[in-house]
């Protein structure tokens, strides 16, 4: 809400200054998001009356004029003037001499040839509006020579404040005096309002939903002008509130909703057929609203309607056909209190708010609404004329405000500080609570105008705002020292993450929302988790798999040149589960594009390839990882393993299938793996067992197989007869070429053998290793090659 | 025995010039090898009468010293010659880069993420974890958000397609989670990834949070204030950091505060916080006439924007290598 500082300040004497009072209210819950002055630093204008106006003798565009800027006698001054709009008799804002306006110092000059001793002013030249179509044209009355800043009250600070949503109490000028009031120890100075009443006519009101509208006050005015000006001061008032004046009565009630927080509306009583009726729209029915739109009802909308039609949304906005007109006589003005729970989400349903509505759902001071209404009523008569009937108030039931317990030793353990019964007492008389004491407990009764009120702890808030936040200490806690688990057999995400970071891979933080074809072509996923509300269309579906993630920010750093991209991101993954559930997963995704090693003057370039990331996952998954062929939709069928750690599945690693390579136009396929990280994080707490330090020997074994057989097959074969003196069985190298048929390959293993308590013998080496040939020789068709 | 002066000189002139091991041996072999001048010298020993052998032995024992010293010298000469040549030819040069693959680095979201758990765990709270796909009661209602609260309109709100699950908001719904299956003292830190239906250069639908509660029978809200003083002092390094409470306004603490900290000439909003609200207390079952707690919620982003000196949140979830790497 935005509001003038000067405004604000007939409410409330404080000698604080203007920043000190944004502050204050800051500092005590309202926060003050804006304070800007209503007009630049200017100085040296005046009102002047223009009194002759003639051709510029050699400028077609501009006009030489005669202005009085001086009360009674001033001698006339000659002014060149730009503006298409000057007229005699017109009362005008004048820079004389010397005058400092935004950004232009006003100096006596010859402007082609005639001299100029000043300057008429635009609003947009004075800085106070962007309107330059012409000059700033005052009232006839202005008083010649006055300074502008003076009758124009610029000098004057315009507020921007944001209660929260449960203060709806401070969205009015008086509202928020009160609260600089309670927050300052200074007094609020009220409204005084004489009842006006001089006809007898009243009008009929019946509610139809008494807990939605528990109040509704009605009253008939006759003989209006609608047509009659709205007064500048109000004007201006509505103006630095970011209101536009619309008509005098529209005006009167914009102002007492700014100045209360009551909203009001006004009805054209000529086309209001028979009483009021306050009840839920009929489903179907249709109204035209202010704001033009033209909306057909739905059955939990509350409207005021006569006896044949809705004329409004109710404490929304107004029907277009019963709104006042200039040619309005007579009205019908309305005050009421709409309960929050029936204007609340209204707005959003309905695509667009109102300032009616903002406070409604707030909660309105319905204490306050008979005296509102008797203030516009005030404000009309005085504005437009007429006579004013009766209220009619329909009252049922308002909300209670229930007397809340205060222990004043609770407010002191909950906020940590000491504070006695008696500051309690002082601070809940300057918040106007009504508050009976017994000792350190307090029975408090709140204001209606506070819906937030309702437990202890709202108290001890309201306690603690007054007291000052910043007065409570910032203390060191005391607490017991009791250690934190450090589980061993977890290792901890960090530590993954450091390692992957160790092996030159670059962490990434991408959305958990995909493109939905993503999950087609990463997943195979015809079925994804989809949002209702996605933010854009191609951020739909939650992702089963981080390689739709990876891929694209390998595309997006490739278009940004960069040709070597290593990538990691700890994320989650989300699936449904079972009937009506969802499931996510913590996955470790990475992918790997380019250069085995940056380009370097001691490697030969070499693109990375599946073996190289397998060695990567090695280092994080330790000796239990196993990989065996698998195809994955998103990965090359030969190129791709399925992860286990022992028996339990862990992930998949592989090289992106050569079709989606297509797709999503790369270069080179990246390698690709994605882990679960839960498993992952899985490992025993190593446990010592002896070892023989009795000399090792090594033989090597090669042989010649055919190339279908796995190199795991055959290590696991081997491991599996690796007993006694075999200590280690290691792959060391692969050949295929010359000397091996095109469907073979040669394999070499190195066999470590050791005794445990003797050297060894090297016909038990030989006899050791016979078996594991024979092994290879059965199992595998293995040749032994020499 | 004259000649024996000059065999010793001959010798170690013969020795002297000798640059190369296997000429020096050669030149060894003329003195001292089996037809050698001074072996030779050595066979008329014998027929010295036996009163002048001693002196004379002695002397050719001297003589035989002074090559035998003079011819270890130069092979050792010799030998840190050739040493030094071989070490001059194998000299690197030091300054080329060294081989292999560097390290990567930490996205600085997660850097951020483990600073502020460590300086938390550092006084005892426990890093805790909590499922991003909630439901409406652990998101909002166990929260105390009213029914027709506008956050959880789908205007704020992601929800998934069955109209009743939604990414959480907030990281708020572990605290519930973590009360509800445990007793107090209870003393966690929670952070995580958090959406919303909000993008711009302030605002990204995927963003973190990091969840602090502490409830026990006297944590106050002048905890709270120390709490996160000291906290945000640490993680910024500066002990002359201001930070200000501002009242505010959450349903699931009273009293509520926003957190500022002083930046610049002003204050920059860098979380929520305040005493944990006594309806969140009954509904996870914990007595709040007993136990009281505060809870807070930072934004890790905001923080690392901050503290590295980011301009724009979009680049956290761009990740274009350039920005992420400048923090490796």
């Amino acid at each position: 809400m935005k509001f003038s500082e000067n405004w604000l300040r007939t409410f409330v004497a404080s000698t604080l200054t203007s920043s000190e009072l944004a502050d204050a209210l800051t500092m005590g819950g309202i926060e003050v998001e804006a304070r800007e002055p209503a007009a630049p630093a200017f100085d040296h204008v005046v009102i002047a009356e223009v009194i002759e106006v003639q051709k510029h003798p050699d400028a077609d565009r501009l006009s030489v004029c005669r202005v009085n800027a001086g009360a009674g006698g001033a001698p006339l001054l000659q002014v060149v003037c730009g503006a298409p709009d000057v007229q005699v008799g017109m009362r005008v804002p004048f820079a004389q001499v010397g005058a400092q306006l935004p950004g232009v110092l006003i100096k006596q000059a010859k402007v082609r040839g005639v001299e100029s001793n000043g300057m008429l002013c635009s609003a947009k030249e004075l800085g106070i509006a962007d309107d330059a179509a012409g000059l700033l044209i005052l009232a006839a009355d202005a008083p010649l020579g006055a300074d502008l800043r003076k009758y124009l009250e610029l000098d004057d600070q315009l507020f921007t404040i944001k209660p929260t949503p449960n203060r709806g109490d401070c969205l009015s000028l008086f509202g928020a005096a009160r609260e600089v009031a309670a927050i300052t120890g200074n007094r609020v100075t009220p409204i005084e309002v004489t009842a006006v009443q001089t006809l007898t006519e009243r009008i009929e009101i019946a509610v139809a939903a008494p807990d939605a509208c528990p109040l509704y006050c009605g009253r008939v005015l006759r003989g209006v002008n609608a047509g009659a000006a709205t007064p500048q001061w109000m004007v201006r008032r509505l103006e630095r509130s970011g209101l536009r004046s619309i008509s005098a009565i529209v005006d009167v009630t914009n102002y007492v909703m700014l100045e209360l927080g009551q909203p009001l509306h006004a009805f054209d009583l000529d086309r209001v057929v028979g009483g009021i009726q306050v009840r839920f729209a009929v489903a179907g029915e249709r109204l035209k609203l202010l704001n033009d739109e033209d909306i057909v009802l739905k059955a939990d909308i509350l409207v005021i309607a006569d006896s044949a039609k809705p004329l409004a949304l109710a404490g929304i906005m107004g029907g277009a056909a019963s709104a006042v007109t200039p040619a309005t006589r007579n009205i019908l003005l309305e005050a009421a209190f709409f309960a929050p729970a029936a204007i609340a989400g209204k707005s959003r349903v309905l695509g667009f708010g109102s300032e009616s509505a903002y406070r409604f759902e707030r909660g309105v001071d319905y204490a306050a609404t008979e005296h509102a209404l008797e203030r516009a009523t005030a404000l009309v008569l005085d504005i437009c004329g007429g006579n004013a009937g009766p209220i009619c108030p329909a009252k049922a039931t308002l909300p209670p405000r229930q007397p809340i317990r205060l222990r004043a030793a609770r407010a002191q353990r909950l906020l940590g500080i000491h504070i006695s019964a008696d500051d309690i007492v002082r601070i809940f008389g300057r918040l106007g609570f009504a508050c009976e004491k017994h000792h350190d407990d307090f029975t408090v009764t709140p204001p209606s105008y506070r819906f937030d009120l309702a437990i202890e702890e709202d108290l001890i808030e309201e306690i603690a705002r007054i007291y000052g936040y910043d007065n409570i200490p910032a203390n060191v806690p005391l607490a017991s020292t009791a250690m934190l688990p450090v589980p061993e057999a977890r290792t901890n995400v960090a530590a993954i993450r450091q390692m992957l970071v160790a092996r030159d891979y670059q962490e990434i933080v991408s959305y958990s929302f995909v493109d939905q074809q993503w999950e087609v072509d990463f997943s195979a996923n015809k079925d994804p988790v989809m949002l209702a509300n996605p933010i854009a269309s191609n951020l739909n579906a939650m992702r089963s798999s981080t390689f739709g993630s990876l891929v694209e920010c390998l595309k997006l750093n490739l278009s940004r040149q960069q040709e070597r991209v290593r990538i990691f991101e700890c994320g989650r993954c989300y699936s449904r589960a079972g009937k009506n559930g969802y499931a996510e997963r913590i996955v470790l995704g990475g992918l790997v594009y380019g250069e085995a090693v940056e380009e370097q003057w001691g490697a030969a370039k070499r693109t990375v390839d599946f073996y190289d990331v397998k060695c990567d996952l090695e280092t994080l998954g330790g000796p239990d990882l196993r990989f065996s062929a698998a195809s994955h939709p998103a990965l090359h069928p030969g190129r791709s393993a399925k992860v286990s750690l022992g028996e339990t599945f862990l992930g998949w690693l592989g090289e992106l299938h050569p079709g989606l390579q297509q797709t999503y136009d790369l270069p080179f396929a990246p390698m690709l793996f994605e882990l679960n990280l839960d498993q992952l994080m899985n490992h025993a707490v190593a446990q010592f067992t002896d070892f023989s330090r009795q000399p090792m020997v090594r033989r090597d074994i090669s042989v010649e197989v055919d190339e279908k057989v796995t190199a795991q097959a055959m290590l696991q074969a081997l491991r599996n007869h690796a007993t006694g003196i075999i200590s280690n069985v290691v792959l060391f190298d692969v050949y295929r070429g010359k000397g091996i048929d095109s469907d073979k390959k040669s394999v070499a293993f190195k066999v470590v053998l050791q005794d445990t308590q003797k050297t060894l013998k090297d016909v038990e080496a030989e006899a050791a290793i016979q078996r594991l040939v024979q092994v290879l020789q059965q199992e595998f068709q293995a040749k032994l090659r020499t | 025995m004259e000649k024996l002066d000059t065999i010793v000189q001959e010798a170690l002139q013969a020795f002297a010039g000798v640059t190369d091991a296997a000429q020096l041996e050669h030149a060894k072999a003329r003195y001292l090898g089996k037809a050698g001048a001074l072996t030779e010298l050595q066979k008329n020993l014998g027929k010295i009468s036996p009163a002048e052998r001693p002196a004379m032995g002695a002397r050719f024992n001297s003589a035989k010293d002074q090559i035998e010293t003079a011819l270890t010298a130069q092979r050792e000469k010799i030998q840190s010659a050739k040493l030094n040549a071989q070490l001059a030819l194998e000299a690197l040069d030091v300054t080329l880069p060294g081989r292999g693959v560097h390290a990567g680095g930490l996205h600085p979201v997660t850097r951020t993420l483990a600073r502020i758990t460590a300086l938390f765990h550092s006084i005892g709270f426990e890093v805790v974890d909590g499922p991003e796909i909630e439901t409406d009661f652990y998101n909002f209602t166990a929260l105390n958000q009213p029914e027709n609260h506008p956050a959880r309109s789908m205007h704020d709100t992601f929800y998934l397609d069955d109209g009743k699950h939604l990414l959480r908001t907030h990281t708020s719904p572990i605290q519930i989670r973590y009360m509800e299956t445990h007793e107090p003292p209870i003393k966690i830190i929670a952070p995580g990834r958090v959406y919303r239906v909000d993008s711009d250069a302030t605002h990204s639908p995927m963003f973190h949070q990091i969840e602090g509660l502490w409830v026990d029978e006297r944590v106050s809200f002048a905890d709270l204030k120390g709490v996160v003083v000291d906290f945000l002092r640490r993680f910024f390094e500066r002990d002359d950091l201001r930070v200000r409470f501002r009242p505010s306004f959450f349903p699931f603490t009273e009293p509520s505060a926003e957190i500022d900290m002083s930046f610049g000439d002003g204050w920059l909003e860098i979380g929520g916080c305040g005493m944990v609200h006594p309806n969140v207390l009954r509904n996870v079952k914990i007595d709040s006439e007993k136990y009281q707690g505060f809870a807070f919620g930072l934004g890790p982003d905001r923080l690392s924007m901050l503290r590295y000196g980011v301009n724009d949140l979009r680049l956290f979830y761009e990740n274009d290598l350039r920005f992420l790497k400048q923090f490796n």
